[in-house]
């Protein structure tokens, strides 16, 4: 079956009051493609659900966002979030703050369809304070350990960028890690991957082995090539990390003229198109 | 003493927290503590495990801060869903920082304030609750100062001892917090309540020093001895070797 689409077509199937999960890990590999689309929509009230970079940045500046679930929300090299942090210290937005080993379960459960995965991450740290939803399970056998039962995090939609990918949804990851992808797509009702280039299934194996063959098409529901489409986070091997971009985006949380400049040079344009023509040429 | 700075005393107290944790994964995030482990690496215990900072174990030790250096030996590949299970394993010996750190090691790196609306957000909680409920934990403060030695710590991402203490023996059997190191001391809780103790002053720092910048009570001992100080070969290592461009001497001037 051919799943590819347009990013639009992504978009068309969201709706406000989603959940969303976002693969990636802070600001690497982030379908950030799919992100500047929605950012270019009217949805709003999302909740999203990341090992968090400028995915979450980018939405709380935008006010996209109701609510976020994370572990962290960082640039790597810059480690604050700067657009998370000012969204945070105005209570603009929902925290759910996990331990990011809970955050995996959480999605692990989902992708099991169990209702939760017992763990002692989170045990006796203030997670359990801010979040009271969080419950303890008792084990029934003889050790009768108390551990955190971390509730399954079943999202609407994951959205997850692959190094390759063909147009039937397999996908391929080309850098050293995998991150929580799979897991992503596993967890959700519907599932969309991005990717740097479509290849023919028989050329999957001619730059990386089997192994790098994490997501499978029963695992994706729409497939969208979108060249330099983790911009400005890195996507290793095709391209590393834009760190001018960055620091210029950074810059932005903290000066609301120069927001309004970022905002109108690379947010408000058409498409992706003129988001990519606009990034290079800088 | 004047022939090494005080960034190097803290790479060897640092490599210090290490000695005899044997063939597990050590993760120390920052520059001295990279330093550190990478000494100790180099020096009294060859097993420890140690990746590049993304996904790969490495064979070697090589430079920090991209400094030039060997060819990198790749021994293993430690992607993050690796690393959290080790953690849940307990093979791991990790070095966070500590933005708070309380008297009995409550670590604080989500944000200052309430949490609802916080006066300055932090990184979040990260791995610290799974790290310091599952495996030795140490921290490293470059900053001591009354506003991170603080009485106690707005938000408590890594567990002390008293949290986990009040979970009982069961849960609490895998806790350690094995040491802190600041700027200005070395740090333990191997005192009868877990409370935090001096271990040593650095060559230069006073008790007083130490005291008066600390927002709790510290455990104090009769005599408390200074830090020891690198031996030649550990200088010409962290010199030569480990920090070529002296990116220590940066974080901790003096």
């Amino acid at each position: 079956m051919d799943k590819t689409m347009q990013l639009s077509d992504i978009v068309a199937e969201l709706h406000d009051g989603m959940t969303i999960g976002i693969g990636g890990w802070g600001s690497r590999r982030k379908p950030m493609a799919v992100v500047r689309e929605i950012l270019r929509s009217p949805i709003k009230d999302l909740t999203i659900v990341s090992y968090g970079g400028p995915d979450v940045g980018l939405l709380c500046a935008t006010q996209k966002l109701r609510k976020v679930i994370y572990g962290f929300v960082s640039l790597d090299s810059i480690p604050l979030e700067p657009h998370f942090r000012a969204a945070r210290q105005a209570a603009s937005i929902e925290a759910v703050e996990l331990d990011e080993g809970m955050l995996q379960w959480g999605l692990y459960a989902a992708a099991l369809r169990l209702p939760f995965l017992p763990t002692r991450a989170g045990l006796g740290s203030d997670v359990m304070r801010i979040n009271p939803h969080l419950k303890l399970v008792r084990s029934p056998y003889a050790d009768g350990e108390d551990l955190v039962a971390m509730p399954a995090i079943t999202l609407d939609v994951a959205l997850i960028h692959m190094n390759r990918a063909d147009v039937h949804g397999n996908g391929q990851f080309l850098g050293p890690d995998f991150f929580f992808d799979d897991l992503f797509c596993m967890a959700a009702k519907r599932r969309f991957m991005t990717c740097e280039k479509l290849v023919p299934t028989e050329d999957l194996l001619k730059e990386g082995s089997v192994h790098t063959l994490k997501i499978n098409r029963m695992m994706v529901d729409g497939v969208v090539e979108t060249p330099n489409g983790a911009h400005f986070t890195e996507c290793p091997p095709d391209y590393g990390r834009d760190e001018v971009f960055q620091r210029e985006y950074a810059a932005t949380a903290t000066d609301p003229a120069a927001w309004g400049a970022f905002k109108a040079k690379y947010l408000d344009v058409a498409d992706e198109r003129d988001y990519q023509r606009a990034a290079q040429s800088r | 003493m004047s022939d090494c700075t005080r960034a190097e005393v803290c790479a060897v107290a640092i490599a210090e927290t290490f000695r005899g944790d044997g063939e597990i994964l050590v993760s120390p995030i920052g520059n001295l503590p990279a330093i550190g482990a990478r000494l100790a690496k180099l020096t009294f215990e060859p097993d420890l495990l140690m990746t590049d900072g993304v996904a790969s174990l490495l064979g070697n030790v090589l430079p920090v801060g991209g400094a030039p250096g060997p060819q990198p030996i790749i021994e293993g590949w430690m992607p993050y869903r690796t690393v959290f299970d080790v953690v849940w394993s307990g093979r791991r010996h990790v070095m966070m920082g500590a933005s708070q750190i309380d008297r009995f090691g409550n670590q604080n790196i989500a944000c200052i304030g309430p949490f609802e609306k916080p006066k300055s957000q932090l990184l979040g909680m990260r791995g610290a609750p799974g790290n310091t409920i599952n495996h030795p934990t140490s921290y490293w403060v470059p900053n001591h100062s009354p506003k991170s030695f603080v009485p106690k710590v707005d938000v408590v991402s890594g567990i002390g001892y008293d949290r986990a203490a009040a979970l009982g023996a069961t849960a609490a059997r895998f806790h350690q917090i094995r040491r802190v190191i600041s700027n200005l001391g070395v740090f333990d809780f191997d005192t009868p309540n877990h409370a935090m103790r001096l271990v040593s002053v650095h060559p230069g720092v006073t008790v007083d020093t130490v005291i008066a910048n600390t927002g709790f009570e510290l455990v104090l001992t009769d005599a408390i001895p200074q830090t020891r100080v690198p031996s030649a070969e550990e200088l010409r290592l962290i010199r030569e070797v480990i920090d070529p461009k002296g990116i220590g001497n940066q974080e901790v001037k003096a």
